[in-house]
């Protein structure tokens, strides 16, 4: 059996989730839109946080955060279990996807089999969406965000990915759906003003002796990034550079990826409000955006130098300054226009 | 960025269905979605990290050679899997899994312990219980 189900791939994986999922239920919104309404941009660089060693720095909000913000203002109830058993898992899953529900399922990246080996490490936070099986071969139907056409699974491979295990973040089944619709949207232009407001608060508020969140991270990786060659030597510095941009361009989303896809909303923003300003903040933050990829590739550069092309440290910590600065005023400008 | 600017370098989503979606701008300022092929810098970014693992790699080979580990160690870092994860997944404690990276334990096993650690890194037994030249 096979839902009817469009799968459109997505620049961020719970993003795309919950836009195909509200497709399903008839209500289009694109992808930017849904990032914007959950005010998900974000930052955070938390040295006493580690992955496989090293700092972990994010751009955005933590994993499940978007789509409960998501659905709380837009007046959608969503239903989320967990599991011990994964028999049990698996057995609800089937009789949920039989009642022509589509059933969101939290993943690790690790024995996707349809992901090409490389980016087959063990990061436990991945979106995807089962919307079918085949009564044959007992395989599911899988839209995944990431790929450009629906896949199929295993239910072994399933079983293994939805129980991926990891010593921080192991996984017990979770998935969740759509219990209930709301029977129109509510009034977007008053979403997004809040969603806005939220957003600039969520990156500005912090106060200056927390300097792991918002902002103030920037800043902090700022600082931190200059001394790295000398505090952890060239080999380790580089690793750990090489983290930071893996983190920042990883399937497509991260810092940059981001900051466009807020541009984006933007836009979308000035079309709902009617408040012509935010184009000009649309143009804003994609210039953030750009100075985040000019960041990436010089980065790339100290990490794996190229003839002729020197760039140390010192300079990268210069742009995140430049960065950090830019987004600063950025939200606490845009906070007053809606 | 302009969508002209969207990246388009092919190397690991090569023959998979994978692909990047960008956010950028066209001609007249309008955000559109883009498919990337991906970027060289994530590309770059990618191959530091997997040049690392490749090295750990090569030095535990060397050590296979000299009869100081067994080859599970070599093939549980080739799949990114510390000793840790490797416990999680087969459900052997550590201090077994320690044990068997004496070569000499390793080569007693049994089948059934051989294939459970076979399934986890989606490897044949023959596979894993050798290395590669």
């Amino acid at each position: 059996m096979e839902l009817e189900f469009e799968h459109k791939p997505a620049a961020h994986c719970e993003n795309g989730v919950i836009a195909n999922m509200l497709r399903f239920y008839g209500f289009e919104l694109s992808e930017p839109m849904i990032f914007g309404l959950a005010s998900g941009l974000f930052f955070s660089h938390m040295p006493f946080v580690k992955m496989a060693g090293m700092a972990v720095t994010s751009f955005r909000t933590f994993p499940g955060v978007l789509f409960s913000r998501v659905s709380k203002v837009l007046g959608f109830k969503i239903k989320t279990r967990r599991y011990l058993n994964e028999e049990k898992a698996i057995a609800d899953m089937d009789k949920i996807l039989l009642s022509g529900t589509p059933v969101g399922c939290v993943v690790g990246m690790y024995y996707l089999p349809y992901m090409p080996l490389e980016y087959r490490f063990h990061f436990n936070g991945h979106n995807i969406c089962i919307v079918g099986k085949d009564e044959q071969t007992g395989n599911y139907q899988v839209s995944d965000p990431n790929a450009v056409e629906k896949v199929y699974i295993s239910k072994r491979d399933l079983m293994k990915v939805r129980f991926a295990k990891g010593g921080t973040y192991p996984l017990f089944g979770q998935m969740y759906w759509v219990e209930s619709v709301p029977e129109k949207l509510p009034d977007l232009d008053s979403l997004v003003r809040k969603a806005i407001k939220k957003n600039c608060w969520l990156m500005t508020s912090q106060p200056k002796w927390l300097p792991y969140f918002g902002v103030n991270g920037i800043y902090c990786l700022s600082r931190r990034i200059r001394n790295w060659e000398d505090t952890m030597g060239p080999r380790k510095a580089a690793l750990n550079l090489a983290q930071v941009i893996r983190m920042l361009e990883e399937i497509g989303t991260g810092g940059a990826g981001f900051r466009y896809m807020y541009g984006a909303f933007l836009q979308e923003a000035a079309r709902v409000t009617g408040v012509e300003e935010l184009n000009a903040f649309s143009v804003r933050i994609t210039k953030i955006g750009d100075l985040w990829r000019e960041f990436a590739y010089k980065a790339a550069r100290v990490f794996k130098k190229r003839q002729g092309e020197q760039y140390t440290y010192e300079e990268l910590s210069e742009i995140l300054g430049r960065i950090a600065v830019l987004e600063e005023n950025f939200y606490k400008e845009l906070k007053r226009v809606v | 960025m302009k969508i002209e600017d969207v990246p388009q370098d092919l190397k690991y989503f090569k023959n998979t269905i994978i692909r990047d979606v960008t956010y950028a701008v066209d001609d007249k300022g309008n955000y559109r979605s883009v498919l990337s092929d991906g970027w060289s810098v994530k590309n770059d970014a990618l191959d530091v990290t997997l040049d690392d693992i490749n090295e750990e790699c090569e030095s535990i080979r060397q050590r296979v050679l000299a009869g100081e580990t067994s080859p599970l160690e070599y093939h549980a870092a080739k799949n990114f899997m510390g000793i840790d994860l490797l416990s999680d997944y087969t459900g052997i404690s550590k201090r077994t899994i320690r044990k068997h990276f004496d070569p000499n334990v390793f080569s007693t096993l049994d089948e059934k312990t051989l294939n459970r650690y076979a399934d986890v890194l989606r490897i044949s037994i023959d596979e894993l219980t050798s290395i590669p030249e």
